[in-house]
């Protein structure tokens, strides 16, 4: 007969199994599950018999791990496990559905790159309607799988109409600033669009915005991931198919925009179903890139402040600063998302974020001052007042993560307060890319 | 007696919360005071406690801290915090009108309409 030790041991690995329990709970659970065992045996049970009632007082495995699912979705935010054992019937056939989607969109993109000639010819209707060939297919993923009512699709899609109406519509003119800040917002803009299918409609709810976050973050690990793979495929090729004297970048033509437009897709599925791998490396990164990060902001920092940022701040720098500071918030958020909630005492980590912030907002604080500088020596252009307004949106929001993340640290405030502060400040980001493309152009008339 | 599953439910956070509030505690205590507090009449599965707190945690209603006491194992300890107690009060608040306004529409429980019927 096993001993008690032995079959708490084997009770132990089975719940440290389950999903959504982590090392912790486990812990919490066996103290709770040998309380019960002493009491039991005192009650005149034997060790054994002990074990067996304490082990069903505390419940089934399956049961308990749900329950710690659905309170910890951070830890497990797969819908996979909360709505049910039916969904697991969809996840083996969802690959279809992914795979029809993936080349929709990769028909998409050809076609209208066909339609515009390219690369032979670059004409800016194609860079300015790109998104529009692929985010829309993401969208309409999600709202399939979430199974969104009319109403929930009709929203889905509204977004997508409209933005296709400005960009078309608009009169642009060729090559002008305007233009080119409307193309680089505009996917900005859409990517939150597919929050809302996404989420499945529930896009109040703030623990299912910062599971948008997190699969934001994921998603673009893959990306990357699929990027590189299909790299170094197209390497081999060219080189394999050189001698044959095949023109190669015909071939990259072709391949090249479908491929990216599908992998959008794939990604996301990705994301979805192989959830458990990256669940594990996204967080490794973070922790890895944000002190790495935070130590290049404090430099960095440090630097300017004593030479001052001077004239040199031409526009090129200011577009390398504004993407650092992206960078930075990606990672603070990405952080704060993938922050076990559990553990609610401040860590080492908490406090190199905060070094990360206050840098940032130094450095945000200077780049904006030598554009104010600017903006009064030569007034508003497209450029310097989206570059303003994407600073500013940053300094807020950077500004109180800092000052609720020292609050953290000090234990003045929760843990929650951050998140709750990121997931809350989520619109304005949205809504300033939207900005940017909707309002900027007819305000600086198209120059 | 047998307690409806919703009606444990609903009573577990406020319950949860004022034993944290006589004191700090964990969670097999914790358990063992719903025990006696109800007589066994409330039944509760044993491990459905931890996702509660740790929901309470999440909300700041409490905080939590791993100590190892004398003699013995490592423990986590819950204590209700500002926010916890402001919680609690609430909801108390919630439960006593719950309770009286069933107490007045139920016969012989002294309530308003006895009282009026007994005039």
């Amino acid at each position: 007969m096993k001993s008690v030790e032995s079959q708490i041991a084997e009770w132990r690995a089975y719940v440290a199994n389950a999903p959504g329990v982590n090392g912790h709970d486990v812990d919490e659970l066996e103290d709770h599950l040998r309380h019960e065992i002493a009491e039991l045996n005192a009650a005149g049970l034997t060790a054994d018999e002990g074990f067996l009632i304490a082990v069903k007082r505390l419940g089934e495995v399956d049961g308990l791990s749900r329950e710690f699912a659905r309170e910890h979705s951070g830890r497990l935010w797969k819908q996979l496990l909360l709505s049910g054992d039916d969904e697991q019937a969809h996840a083996s056939s969802g690959w279809l559905t992914t795979l029809v989607f993936a080349v929709a969109a990769a028909v998409a993109i050809q076609l209208a790159r066909l339609a515009a000639g390219f690369p032979d010819e670059e004409p800016t209707w194609l860079a300015r309607n790109a998104t529009l060939f692929v985010l829309p297919f993401l969208a309409a993923y999600f709202a399939r799988q979430r199974q969104l009512d009319t109403r929930g699709w009709t929203l889905t899609a509204t977004p997508f109409v409209l933005a296709a109406l400005v960009v078309n519509l608009y009169p642009w003119s060729g090559d002008s600033d305007t233009e080119t800040l409307a193309i680089l917002s505009l996917p900005i803009a859409l990517w939150f669009v597919v929050a809302y299918p996404y989420t499945g409609g529930t896009i109040r709810s703030h623990e299912r915005r910062m599971d948008f976050v997190r699969f934001t973050g994921e998603w673009f690990i893959y990306y990357v991931l699929i990027a590189l793979g299909g790299g170094v495929l197209m390497g081999l090729t060219a080189a394999i198919l050189e001698p044959a004297e095949v023109d190669v970048d015909r071939i990259a033509a072709w391949v090249l925009p479908s491929g990216a437009a599908g992998a959008v897709i794939v990604a996301a599925w990705l994301v979805e179903s192989k959830q458990r791998v990256v669940e594990n490396m996204a967080p490794v990164l973070t922790m890895l890139f944000t002190p790495l990060f935070a130590l290049m902001l404090a430099g960095a920092a440090v630097v300017y402040a004593v030479t001052g940022l001077g004239g040199a701040f031409d526009r090129e720098h200011l577009g390398t600063f504004d993407a650092l500071l992206v960078v930075v918030l990606a990672l603070v958020l990405y952080g704060t998302s993938a922050r076990d909630a559990s553990t609610s005492s401040p860590g080492w980590m908490d406090g190199i974020q905060l070094v990360a912030v206050v840098s940032a907002l130094v450095l945000d604080v200077m780049v904006l001052g030598a554009m104010i500088a600017r903006i009064g020596d030569l007034g508003f252009t497209p450029n310097r007042t989206a570059a303003l307004g994407l600073n500013l949106v940053l300094l807020v929001n950077l500004a109180w993560a800092g000052w609720l993340s020292a609050r953290f640290l000090t234990r003045r405030c929760r843990l929650n307060r951050l998140e709750r502060w990121q997931t809350t400040y989520l619109p304005v980001f949205a809504l300033w890319a939207a900005t940017v493309v909707v309002i900027l152009p007819p305000f600086f008339g198209f120059d | 007696m047998h307690i409806d599953k919703d009606l444990v439910a609903a009573s577990a956070t406020p319950l949860v919360l004022a034993i944290l509030a006589e004191d700090e505690s964990y969670g097999y205590a914790i358990l063992k005071r719903v025990r006696a507090l109800s007589g066994g009449e409330l039944e509760w599965t044993d491990g459905m406690l931890y996702p509660l707190l740790h929901r309470l945690l999440r909300l700041g209603y409490v905080t939590t801290e791993w100590r190892t006491p004398p003699e013995g194992r490592r423990r986590k300890y819950y204590a209700i915090t500002d926010e916890g107690r402001a919680a609690l009060a609430d909801q108390r608040q919630q439960w006593v009108t719950v309770t009286r306004a069933l107490k007045d529409v139920w016969p012989g429980s002294g309530g308003v309409l006895t009282a009026l019927s007994e005039a």
